[in-house]
């Protein structure tokens, strides 16, 4: 009359889809705290978000509204335990509306009324952050795909190579086999060979008995002789699993950082330019199956160096940019073959260089790196309170002239400016918002 | 404690195994229907992990749901309090079915499971099978299949027209969804041909359609006689329609100019559920404390019986005592009066009447004070009320006084609160009637009727909101489900709200856009 059911191994997550249903209907707010958390937050360490994100929402919009009662106005009465010293007639002004009478009508939400708390997961957190982007589709992008070869299941068949039967499969058609034929079981079987051997054993058989043991041997024989014929397991029953072969699209990218380090370059322009990056790759790690991240700082002299050094680090001397895309060359040609790799490249930069050089950066962009890169983008870092020379992208230093030159030719190029944290991930929005790529 | 009868413990662990709970649950099943001579529909007890538990929360405790973004809300916010230690989760939790199904939670230790076995397979169970409103309302053996008919209905309309086209629905049958009870009809249990035509139904869809609405219109619809010759006309509509109506969910499936019949299924589903879960909101006290009164009287069996070890009945008492605990009204713990702890006072101060009755116990309870068959007395309050006229009819001086009750009237009129009656000779009767009708799900929840809707005519469909005691409807919701309600019938909505003794007009709104009249 009872039974007891073990449910823990139970698929978890059967609110799933209520979660996922939620989410799409608060996204709108859900978005405007995902914006306004990574352009306050200052991103620390590890380069990537934390494995999740609280954030609250506002109750507005995910409300449950329903003919409830106002708490206000009107004559009630309630009722409490515990009296101590009152007695009927006994009066004292009303407490403040909120304090509530202990509290029972809880708004409908159970939250009260500012914000909605909860966390969301670090996929869920990304997907809302670069919702709406997506990387520029540029022709040379398909030269670049290689295809390779992978195998991916498919169904069932009768015939395979051993190490691909389907045992469970096999088993059940076995099963359904073996009833259907009625193959006796080895039960059946030792009953029998019990009894047989019970009467051969008994002192003087009568002819009673032998006749009975006569009809149990040969019931016995034809037990077994059935077992024969209907096998424990037919090839009928044999199912393999089978495997097609497929062609994957081949995704792998590497994200070059650049970043100017010499003296100019304060911890304020850094941070600037290291959110951007970060950025940059949790958007391509999401886009591709393999990412890797090359680190290029220079002064004069370019140099490959590792998160924490390209970050921290402090590096004295002057400003030739062409170095450091002359390192980038150098390494896509050593490590990263153009026919596997997607190429992308960040370069933050305070704008400052010397001399003759931007017209070297010029050509260089022109000639060897932008036909190889699947998109460029330049981030100029401004002093604060430069609104004017942020609107005005037409002018700016030697540099920033000649990427305009550049800008003009390649729609794979990008170049912007930035002065506080908050513009960068709108910035970021701009350049991958679905139409981005669009001059 | 009687002197005990010396047997081996069923358990000295702490830990749980299946072995176990199944010997303890033939303990309890012996104590249960053989003592008390409960009557319960056969137990499946499923262990379940946190999450698994938060789940079900989610889900108003049931084991299978549609999807709908509200569900996904709570989820999110009980799991953030859970993480954070803000909520404690429940040791169990019970469904009205047959079987009856109840959650266990993995944490709980051997004492936990059983305290929670005596509770909610044995307490519960048998509150669900016996009680009046659980036996005419809510069809325990068609539950689980029609809750997974539910899901497959809606997943699949959310295939065939768009989540998002089914999520309106719901959003807008939702928050009708303490509008779509029957509170007074009592609905008759279907013909065959009935059943056979919902099962049609259910599995076409649309076909067999008229069939349901001849049999659900023809139980509501014994019309009144038109009064007069000129209102006739009225109310041959109001009779067609079988206006007023309380179930406003109910009205707009069946009526609603605008609803495709998928829609009205779900408005039917969600009314439903709402109808099926309406029990459980009319007798959360009594169900609680018929379930705290069994748990007590069981676990103090076994422990009479030697069948559980001083410690575990220490560990049993001692969330016992938590769940029945009453803080008072100045204590900062208080949050109004708690059903366990009324619910078992009540339980066991009946028990109390009939073995030890004072004079004043006979003045006030005649029929039952010093009835030898206390079990007896007990069932039949378990079998035949609901908690308001439960507390009307059980409740006595005694307990009033053990729980300090007093009452505070609350006049907006009026600058100060005043303490109307308190715990004494003059103020029983009124004590228990203010709790009563503090429970009584007609007070607590705005009454508001569908009253009239000409389709021949503008469409307008014409609500009204009987005002009691002047407390009117938080304003900001009302206009929000008014426009759900606009959604679901198609036309303009208005609402009247009237006042229930002088039948004052006190408000009155409406989706229409106000006219702009043209020169």
């Amino acid at each position: 009359m009872r039974h007891f059911i073990d449910r823990r191994q139970n698929p978890k997550g059967k609110s799933l889809g209520n979660r996922q249903r939620f989410l799409r209907r608060a996204r709108h707010h859900i978005k405007d705290m995902v914006d306004k958390s990574v352009q306050e937050k200052s991103i620390k360490d590890g380069g990537s978000v934390p494995t999740g994100e609280r954030i609250t929402i506002p109750t507005k919009g995910i409300g449950e509204p329903r003919f409830v009662h106002s708490n206000q106005g009107g004559f009630r009465e309630r009722i409490f335990p515990g009296n101590k010293e009152f007695v009927v007639g006994d009066s004292f002004p009303r407490p403040k509306s909120g304090a509530g009478e202990g509290g029972r009508k809880a708004s409908d939400s159970g939250e009260g009324e500012d914000g909605f708390t909860f966390s969301l997961t670090r996929e869920e957190y990304l997907h809302i952050l670069f919702d709406g982007l997506e990387l520029p589709d540029m022709i040379k992008k398909n030269t670049f795909e290689t295809e390779t070869k992978a195998t991916r299941r498919a169904g069932l068949t009768t015939a395979g190579s051993p190490n691909n039967l389907n045992l469970v499969r096999t088993m059940r058609n076995s099963l359904g086999r073996r009833i259907a034929l009625r193959r006796p079981s080895t039960d059946e079987l030792a009953t029998l060979a019990a009894d047989i051997e019970a009467l051969e054993e008994e002192g003087a058989p009568t002819a009673r008995d032998k006749k009975r043991l006569e009809e149990l041997r040969t019931a016995f024989a034809a037990l077994e002789r059935k077992r024969k014929i209907v096998g424990y397991i037919d090839p009928l029953d044999l199912r393999f699993d089978t495997h097609v072969p497929v062609m994957t699209r081949n995704s792998k990218a590497v994200v070059f950082c650049l970043m100017d380090v010499s003296g100019s370059m304060q911890e304020r322009e850094k941070d600037l330019a290291r959110r951007f990056f970060l950025l940059l790759n949790l958007f391509l790690e999401r886009a591709y199956d393999q990412s890797d991240v090359v680190f290029i700082r220079h002064t004069h002299h370019a140099q490959e160096v590792d998160e924490e050094t390209f970050f921290y680090a402090r590096e004295t001397g002057g400003t030739i940019v062409s170095t450091a895309l002359l390192e980038m060359q150098k390494i896509i040609e050593d490590r990263y073959p153009t026919d596997e790799w997607n190429i992308y490249a960040a370069q933050a930069s305070d704008g400052e260089n010397f001399g003759k050089d931007s017209l070297k950066c010029e050509e260089l962009l022109n000639d060897v790196i932008l036909p190889i890169c699947q998109y460029f983008a330049y981030v100029e870092i401004m002093p604060t309170g430069t609104r004017d020379a942020m609107n005005d992208t037409d002018t700016g230093g030697d540099l920033w002239d000649s990427y305009v030159n550049v800008n003009a030719i390649w729609p794979s190029f990008e170049m912007l400016r930035v002065s506080e944290p908050a513009h960068i991930y709108p910035m970021f929005r701009r350049l991958f918002s679905i139409k981005g790529a669009e001059k | 404690m009687t002197a005990k009868i010396a047997t081996q413990p069923l358990f000295d662990t702490s830990d749980w195994t299946f072995e176990l709970m199944n010997t303890v649950h033939d303990a309890i099943e012996e104590i249960a229907l053989g003592d008390l001579g409960l009557d319960v529909y056969p137990n499946q007890i499923e262990i379940i992990s946190a999450e698994q538990m938060l789940d079900a929360y989610s889900c108003a405790g049931l084991p299978l749901m549609y999807q709908h973004w509200s569900f996904g809300k709570h989820f999110v916010r009980d799991e953030t309090h859970y993480r954070k230690g803000h909520m404690g989760l429940a040791y169990e939790i019970v469904i009205n079915s047959n079987p009856c199904i109840s959650y266990n939670m993995e944490e709980n230790t051997m004492a936990m499971q059983t305290l929670v076995m005596a509770h909610a397979a044995f307490g519960h169970n048998h509150f669900f099978k016996n009680n009046y409103l659980f036996r005419d309302w809510t069809d325990a053996d068609g539950v689980q299949d029609y809750l997974s008919f539910a899901k497959n209905f809606i997943s699949d309309c959310e295939e065939r027209y768009g989540v998002d086209e089914v999520e309106q629905v719901i959003d807008a049958a939702h928050a009708l969804r303490d509008q779509g009870v029957f509170r007074y009809g009592r609905p008759p249990k279907p013909t065959r041909q009935e059943i056979e035509a919902i099962r049609l139904q259910r599995e076409g869809y649309v076909r067999e359609r008229k069939l349901l609405d001849i049999w659900t219109d023809a139980r509501l619809g014994e019309g009144k006689e038109p009064a007069t010759a000129e209102d006739l006309a009225l109310n041959n509509r109001l009779a067609a329609m079988n206006l007023p109506q309380e179930n406003i969910l109910y009205f707009l499936e069946k009526h609603s100019p605008v609803l495709a019949p998928w829609q009205s299924e779900i408005l039917r589903i969600v009314r439903y559920m709402a109808q099926y879960l309406y029990p459980q909101k009319q007798t959360k006290v009594m169900n609680e404390g018929c379930a705290t009164f069994t748990h007590y009287y069981i676990i103090n069996q076994l422990y009479e019986k030697g069948l559980i070890t001083q410690g575990a009945y220490m560990e049993m008492f001692h969330s016992h005592t938590n769940v029945i605990l009453q803080p008072e009204f100045d204590d900062p713990r208080f949050s109004g009066l708690n059903p366990y702890a009324l619910g078992f006072a009540m339980m066991m101060d009946i028990k109390r009447i009939c073995e030890h009755p004072t004079d004043e116990d006979r003045e006030w309870f005649p029929n039952f004070a010093g009835d030898p068959d206390w079990r007896s007395v007990l069932k039949d309050a378990w079998a035949n009320y609901r908690d308001e006229s439960f507390i009307l009819q059980f409740l006595s001086p005694h307990l009033i006084r053990q729980f300090k009750l007093f009452v505070i009237a609350d006049d907006a009129k009026q600058p100060n609160l005043e303490v109307s009656h308190i715990h004494n000779r003059r103020g029983y009767r009124e004590i228990r009637r203010v709790l009563a009708r503090s429970y009584d799900l007609a007070y607590l929840e705005p009454d508001i009727q569908v009253r009239d809707a000409d389709l021949k005519g503008d469409r307008e469909l014409q609500l009204l909101h009987t005002i009691s005691n002047g407390i009117d409807l938080v304003d900001d919701s009302r206009t929000e489900v008014l426009k759900h309600v606009r959604k679901l019938w198609g036309y303009d909505v208005s609402l009247k709200g009237v006042d229930r003794v002088s039948g004052a007009e006190l408000y009155a709104r409406t989706t229409k856009k106000p006219k702009v009249f043209e020169g």
